[in-house]
């Protein structure tokens, strides 16, 4: 394997997102049109410029003619890719090989989830075995995490609340200064504290809400990137590591940290050249789906030593002005998961974070950006990483 | 002569007292509590674990007839007694067969075992009786009945000896339940009573004395079957049985009037108090009645894992309250805010994974010895492939490695607390934990695990197994 195959080979030239919330007057096919239309504006290309198309969804397509269908793209060589949360990510991922091999220039990746039509809170039922599925909800998978995480570093309850409730205070803010965010407003330390339980220690604000959402990216091959922008974005490299389910099954698996995601970090500092992520990465998009979710990638990522990452967000390493902004637009919290959609909105944050382009948001000087969209739930991750970076 | 080889009990953890009943309907209420089966218990759940606690040391393999008894089988046309073969990992050519419409069907099951091992037919049946009956909202019988099960394994050899039977027929409109009813209907009081149960009772227990030329003072402890505690004073009066010291605590006050299995369940609580040379009388009744004496040899070695009655009775929770009890017991649908819909079952799954579903086979690799639960093919150390050997994990214990409770999601008892178990053998079970109290769910806390009703999606009973805490 050669790890650095396709880095500095794809650049992005034109992103799209639209209004991420509950989005009760936009369809599937509404909110596809919109955010490539979007990304079609800013990098200046047009349906006939697009060779091949990969759309990302979990529960909101059949086939990539839910991409064909709106967007009129005839007789076009469209996959559809689902990988849980990691969906959006893996379709950029793959639609990189596409042009890096050298098969297209210019090709469109996509993202959609259509979750607020369902009629109940949460996300709907994925495939799970028919006789001793246990229903167990997404903050329930997630609680089993915090939980044995709290006890094996000795985490008095009150602190972890505190440093989860820290993560979600300070999305909440990042997110004020998001337009296209499903929430744009502050919360405090003790609301966050005090909220109602969903599945303990997480509560209401420890929990990313169900939303729906699209989001597109045009991507084309580095040789030819300066025809569209000069601030054009690099992909650096990717990682994706599955796990086999092992949480379950495994007396091994120690619930206390994400090896999977760690896996996939290795991969992508390995491909993009990485050796000290915690000085190098400037700016992160870590997938908070939960608090205790962010709270556990910083260490899987290494941007702190595992069991330090309480502490880290006590001293607020994390903030826009910290030592590794992360989610810096607010994040899932912020933003909301619409599940396939959110891997492109991560990196659409990056794509403004490299140009200088995030506004009141805006990090110093970045020069590589991760973003992490992590799929399924501690016992069962499917984490994919992405990092980008600025064209020299 | 035919023996009881061994035997077990199972009351459910919850209890609900009888002046919350009270306090729902206004009025006053009799004594005590009754047993209350979770709810995702039934019939066949609850015949499961008495069967597992009478099994205790028992070469499963050996078991020739598994025949249960009930008056509230969640299925009108299935068998409960295969399901429960299943369950306790019995051998594939293992009798079975359900008992059922009668409160006698739990005696009538017993006199079968006896008399199919007498017969030579085969060497030893395993009897199980249990019931979950509903007594109308705000009736007497909503007071009176209680949820439990018990079970007898008859052989060739064991320490009580199987003496003598007898057995009458009565047709009487007492007490019953059309098919397609939920609730126990019953006669006027004093008719069930007087006509029914105290004068057949009588008249049985004189044939029987008449015909082994006996007398009931010749018995050291007489389990009773009653409809109420007001009936089995009465009834000991009629039958000049001394209620201090030879009839059977009837438990009515603690765990209510159990069915079908009620007065093997006196009687299971008699054997555990039992010393060598007492002789035992049952006395059941049901249209009809059955009676059954007993000798026994020698006192009943229990095995330390062995609850029983007795164990059972001291292991329990309360329920918070009546509405509570009337969600369990699915007596009103309650609606518990919209939630995703559950998970379609498939009677196809369940046939492919019978032996990890109703065994829980769990798989060993043959060429590391790493064990999995759910079986693997590949092995997730060595990599090898197929070469495992399915284990039944069904009765090891194990401790609490990490948990959660989960608020969101769809049960009947919120919340969901699904536990991460590290069995013994070194082996990861991911389950939903059961009969817990929430507050006392804690890492390292020491489980074992329980047969129960996962859903019924499909209109089927879908069980499985869950953890709970050790009783």
């Amino acid at each position: 394997m050669r790890a650095d195959a396709i880095r500095d080979k794809v650049a992005i030239i034109g992103m799209g997102i639209t209004k991420f919330g509950e989005n009760w007057n936009k369809s599937v096919d509404d909110m596809l049109i919109d955010a490539v239309y979007e990304a079609y504006a800013d990098a200046g290309v047009e349906t006939k410029d697009i060779e091949a198309a990969w759309l990302g969804s979990v529960v909101s397509a059949f086939t990539g003619a839910t991409l064909a269908m709106p967007l009129k793209l005839k007789n076009m060589p469209i996959t559809r890719v689902e990988n849980a949360c990691g969906t959006g990510m893996d379709a950029l991922r793959n639609a990189c090989f596409g042009v890096a091999c050298g098969l297209y220039d210019i090709v469109l990746v996509a993202g959609v989830e259509k979750l607020k039509d369902s009629g109940y809170s949460g996300l709907p039922e994925f495939f799970d075995n028919p006789v001793y599925n246990l229903g167990l909800t997404a903050p329930g998978r997630w609680a089993l995490l915090a939980n044995k995480y709290f006890a094996k570093y000795g985490i008095k309850p009150e602190d972890g609340k505190r440093a989860l409730a820290k993560i979600a205070v300070k999305n909440h803010h990042n997110g004020t200064f998001s337009p296209k965010a499903h929430f744009q407003r502050e919360i405090t330390l003790e609301q966050a504290i005090n909220a109602p339980i969903i599945a303990w220690p997480l509560g209401l604000f420890d929990c990313c809400p169900t939303t729906d959402g699209a989001s597109a990216a045009i991507i084309c091959s580095a040789d030819i990137a300066k025809n569209f922008k000069d601030d054009y974005v690099l992909v650096k490299g990717f990682g994706v590591a599955l796990g086999t389910g092992w949480g379950k099954e495994d007396i091994d698996y120690q619930y206390d940290h994400l090896p999977e995601t760690q896996a996939a970090g290795r991969q992508a500092y390995e491909a993009a050249g990485i050796k000290n992520p915690r000085e190098e990465i400037s700016v992160a998009q870590v997938h908070d789906c939960f608090s205790i979710a962010e709270l556990t990638e910083y260490e899987a990522l290494g941007f702190c030593d595992q069991g330090r990452a309480v502490y880290e967000v006590e001293e607020g390493a994390f903030t826009l002005e910290g030592r590794l902004p992360a989610n810096t637009d607010g994040g899932l919290k912020a933003f909301g998961h619409p599940l396939a959609a959110s891997g492109l909105r991560m990196c659409n944050e990056l794509y403004l974070q490299l140009r200088g382009k995030a506004g009141p948001r805006q990090v110093k000087n970045p020069k590589f950006g991760l973003a992490m969209a992590q799929g399924g739930h501690p016992g069962y991750l499917m984490p994919v990483v992405t990092i980008l970076g600025c064209r020299d | 002569m035919p023996a009881i080889t061994s035997f077990g009990a199972y009351i459910p953890y919850y209890r609900l007292k009888r002046e919350e009943i009270g306090r729902a309907w206004g009025g006053g209420a009799p004594r005590g509590e009754k047993a209350v089966a979770n709810y995702d218990e039934d019939s066949i759940t609850l015949a499961v674990e008495a069967g597992r606690d009478a099994l205790h040391g028992i070469d499963r393999q050996s078991i020739g007839g598994v025949y249960f008894a009930t008056t509230t089988s969640p299925y009108k046309e299935k068998q409960g007694a295969a399901v429960i073969a299943s369950a306790l990992n019995l051998k594939k050519s293992v009798f079975t067969v359900d008992f059922a419409d009668s409160l006698r069907a739990g005696t009538n099951a017993l006199r079968a075992a006896m008399d199919a091992v007498k017969a030579g037919s085969v060497n030893s049946v395993l009897v199980v009786a249990s019931d979950c009956r509903l007594g109308a909202p705000g009736s007497d019988y909503e007071q009176v009945l209680g949820d439990g099960a018990v079970a007898l394994l008859v052989g060739k050899e064991g320490s009580i000896d199987c003496v003598s039977n007898y057995t009458h027929a009565s047709e009487i409109i007492d007490q019953w339940r059309l098919s397609d009813q939920p609730f126990v209907k019953k006669w006027e009081d004093r008719f069930v009573v007087t006509e029914g149960y105290l004068a057949d009772v009588k008249e049985a227990v004189d044939s029987f004395m008449k015909t082994q030329n006996m007398n009931l003072k010749d018995f050291n402890k007489v389990a009773l079957y009653a409809p109420d505690a007001r009936g089995h004073k009465e009834a000991s009066k009629i039958l000049k049985l001394d209620v201090k010291t030879q009839a059977q605590d009837p438990m009515l006050d603690t765990i209510g009037n159990t069915g079908a299995a009620f007065a093997l369940l006196i009687l299971v609580a008699a054997m555990e108090e039992a010393n060598a040379g007492d002789k035992l009388l049952l006395i059941s009744y049901g249209d009809g009645c059955d009676i059954m004496s007993f000798q026994v040899k020698e006192k009943p070695l229990m095995d330390k894992e062995y609850l029983g009655v007795h164990g059972h009775l001291k292991s329990k929770n309360y329920l918070s309250n009546y509405e509570k009890y009337i969600k369990f017991r699915g007596i009103m649908d309650v609606e518990s805010g919209r939630r995703r819909p559950p998970q379609k079952s498939s009677a196809v799954a369940i046939h492919r994974d019978r032996g990890m579903i109703y065994s829980l086979n769990s798989s060993e690799c043959t060429s590391c010895g790493r064990a999995f639960f759910p079986p693997q093919r590949v092995c997730n150390y060595c990599q090898a492939k197929d070469q495992f050997k399915e284990v039944s994990i069904s009765e090891r214990k194990g401790k609490l490695f990490t948990f959660s409770k989960d608020l969101l999601a769809s049960t009947v008892d919120p919340p969901l607390v699904v536990s991460v178990v590290n069995m013994e053998g070194n082996l990861r079970f991911f389950t939903p934990m059961t009969d817990r109290d929430p507050e006392k769910v804690e890492i390292d806390m020491s489980l074992d695990l329980t047969f129960r009703k996962m859903s019924e999606t499909e209109g089927y009973c879908n069980y499985f197994w869950k953890c709970r805490p050790v009783r």
